[in-house]
């Protein structure tokens, strides 16, 4: 192809300077380069990944007894539960879980203290709303908790004997409708992904669209510069704003979240450079087939949807059926997000990283090739 | 005298949708020309040229430019003409240096810091080279972008109505400057609405709903429509000039002021019309050279009759 191999280093060089000049002076996306980036994690860190408190639970007692009674109180005193009300039967109790009314019942069974006056290691049944696993499994942990330190406050009393050896009674939890729990370790790491494919992908995704709306296009299309030319120095400013970003998340999730991190910073810089380009490609893509900046911003979303439902950020990947994950497997965030992951939580060594890395560089290339083919070099 | 041709273009068509925006357009410039190019709005002229300097593609038709194919060299015209857009198509939210200077860039002028310096200080903006350009008035627009596209010193110019809304002293020195150029041997094709620039050009098209109803220098232009014209002077034309509609032998009545123009291909007809309009009254008859004004009204006109297309 003629437009490849004939690049103009000062004509880029051009472009990159002229990009660079244009968005130090755009206040609104320099706003957002910052601001989005925040927003979410905000939204998305604390809304799924902070220890929420003060959940609403509900008691089924069947058996009342002063050590039901500290065990509840014990349960409040840990901020996770808010007690709501008594249930009388175990329907009533699942109906709540249903309607949102509650998030966890706590099942006494009838006897409970007889059985454990008589060492026959009784259970208390909680069940869980772990449609948000989350949001319920510190609070679940905590339950544990309480059973050994309730127990062993009682030791003053009748229960003296009890306290030695296993705590006295066990608690049973049923997680409902997701078993499968997931940890926010997971979820941060992810949201780095996430949050650059919407950045990168939003702001090239209009960069040509304006320049056509602008009319500025014209001038651009009458002096001799190439079409790579013009899509790789656009890109160039855009490379640092995302790398930018990845440091900010990268430190939230650190810090604020309290991710673990036993990788290497090095392999993480080097898998969001490749990601950062793949998505700076595919908007700088989007831009140049958009008509206006409207179908710019509906594309851009069309393209955020899978990557944030099938990337394997939403749900596990394994657990997608199969055409989801064919999908998946053209996204660059899929990738992205095992790389991440792996580099935060598992360590990986480079080597490991490698069937992650190539895809996104195959990517990266085939949408530029597209990208260059869609540029419209006529104002037809 | 045939010098070099520099545009030569042959049946240009060009279609939006179903409309037929330009219809076989043909134009022959040389090198060292001013060559004007006129015609009402939405005629085809910004389109004419778009494809001349192969910012769009001709639906058929062929030609060069520089020397250089239309349809397949488009990079070369672009490296060695200078195209001036009708809307400015500068960045605004860059300041005037850092246009100058992505242009300079672009073309890979060098010593590129001097020759912007040089620029500003021709525009007379070195003081406000920082600003950004948006901030810039209407007429500072377009000398900004007419010295951006003279920048890299290119051999033909394409100017699209680069005098809209500029005063008219500043108007004067533009062509003043076009001239010069001209004289350095570099051609300029230029649109514009204004008559007193079309009599300062070499040469002329005239073009109307998309066809080229008249090309060659402004008396070629004028002779070829074999109009005979009179002035009358006196008051109350307006209503002589509605009389006259009727009458054999008047193609077209134009009120200046105090004059009237009264045009038609029969001489004899039309001063016979005249003569029997104004007998008795204070108006008195002139005959005189038809003028372009006179020339493309009637071209104007014409096309209508003849593309049976309605104003
Ligand atoms: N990109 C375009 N898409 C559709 N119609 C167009 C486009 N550009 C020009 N036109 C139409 O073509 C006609 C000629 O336009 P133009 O060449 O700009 O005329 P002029 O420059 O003489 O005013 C007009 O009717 C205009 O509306
Ligand atoms: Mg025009």
């Amino acid at each position: 192809m003629k437009t490849l191999w004939t690049f103009s280093f000062s004509r880029w060089w051009a472009m990159v300077l002229k990009e660079f000049l244009q968005l130090k002076r755009d206040r609104i996306t320099f706003g957002m380069v910052i601001g989005i980036p925040l927003a979410q994690l905000v939204l998305f860190g604390y809304a799924i990944n902070t220890d929420p408190k003060h959940m609403p639970t509900a008691v089924i007692a069947a058996d009342r007894s002063e050590f039901t009674r500290s065990f509840i109180s014990a349960m409040e005193q840990t901020d996770y539960f808010r007690i709501v009300g008594e249930y009388p039967d175990e329907a009533t109790g699942r109906k709540a879980l249903l309607r949102g009314e509650a998030m966890f019942v706590l099942n006494v069974p009838a006897d409970f203290t007889r059985d454990l006056l008589r060492g026959d290691r009784p259970a208390l049944l909680v069940e869980a709303d772990a449609t948000d696993p989350v949001a319920t499994g510190t609070a679940l942990g905590a339950v544990e908790q309480i059973a050994r330190s309730v127990a062993r406050k009682d030791v003053g009393g009748s229960l003296a004997y009890l306290a030695e050896g296993e705590p006295p009674f066990a608690v049973h939890v049923h997680r409902l409708f997701n078993p499968e729990a997931n940890s926010r370790n997971n979820i941060v790491p992810g949201l780095m992904g996430t949050i650059l494919t919407l950045m990168m992908v939003l702001m090239t995704g209009l960069t040509m669209t304006r320049e056509r709306e602008r009319g500025t296009m014209e001038n651009l299309l009458a002096m001799p510069v190439r079409p790579f030319e013009v899509m790789a120095g656009k890109i160039v400013p855009y490379i640092f704003i995302g790398l930018l970003q990845a440091t900010l998340i990268q430190l939230a999730a650190r810090f604020v979240f309290q991710v673990p991190f036993v990788g290497s910073v090095a392999a993480l810089y080097f898998a969001a450079l490749l990601f950062v380009a793949a998505n700076l490609t595919v908007g700088i893509t989007l831009s140049s087939i958009a008509k206006n900046q409207l179908q710019a911003m509906q594309m851009t979303f069309f393209y955020f949807l899978p990557n944030m439902l099938l990337s394997g950020f939403m749900f596990p990947f394994q657990g997608m059926p199969k055409w989801a994950q064919c999908i998946g497997n053209v996204l660059p965030l899929t990738y992205f997000n095992r790389l991440v992951r792996a580099i935060f939580l598992k360590g990986s060594a480079w080597g490991d990283l490698w069937p992650n890395v190539w895809p996104m560089m195959v990517f990266t290339v085939i949408v530029m090739a597209v990208a260059v083919k869609f540029y419209r070099k006529t104002l037809d | 005298m045939n010098g070099e041709r520099v545009i030569d273009v042959r049946d240009l068509n060009k279609h939006f949708g179903d409309k037929h925006v330009v219809r076989n357009v043909s134009l022959q410039v040389d090198r060292g020309e001013i060559f004007g190019f006129l015609g009402p709005n939405g005629s085809g002229k910004t389109t004419t040229i778009r494809m001349v300097c192969g910012l769009l593609t001709p639906d058929s038709g062929r030609g060069t430019c520089l020397g250089y194919d239309i349809l397949r060299e488009s990079e070369k015209i672009k490296r060695e003409a200078g195209y001036m857009t009708q809307k400015f198509s500068f960045w605004d939210d860059l300041s005037i240096r850092e246009n100058l200077d992505f242009v300079a860039r672009m073309y890979g002028m060098r010593p590129r810091r001097k020759i912007v310096d040089d620029a500003l200080a021709q525009l007379g903006l070195v003081d406000r080279a920082e600003q950004l350009t948006g901030a810039l008035s209407g007429g500072w627009k377009q000398r900004l972008a007419l010295a951006a596209c003279m920048l890299h010193r290119p051999k033909l110019l394409l100017l699209d109505e680069p005098t809209a809304g500029v005063d008219p002293s500043a108007r004067r020195d533009f062509w003043e400057e076009l001239h010069r150029l001209a004289a350095q041997g570099i051609s300029v094709l230029v649109s514009t609405h204004y008559m007193d620039e079309a009599e300062r050009c070499h040469k002329l098209a005239y073009i109307a709903y998309g066809e080229l109803l008249a090309q060659g220098t402004a008396a070629e232009v004028a002779a070829a429509q074999k109009l005979s014209t009179w002035i009358v002077h006196g008051e109350d034309l307006g209503a002589l000039a509605e009389a006259l509609k009727k009458s054999p032998g008047v193609e077209q009545t134009v009120l200046f002021g105090a004059a009237l123009h009264a045009s038609g291909r029969d001489g004899a007809a039309l001063e016979r019309s005249l003569r029997e309009a104004t007998a008795g009254t204070a108006c008195r008859l002139e005959r005189t050279d038809t003028g372009l004004e006179d020339v493309f009204i009637h071209l104007m006109n014409h096309a209508v009759d003849r593309t049976g297309f309605r104003k």
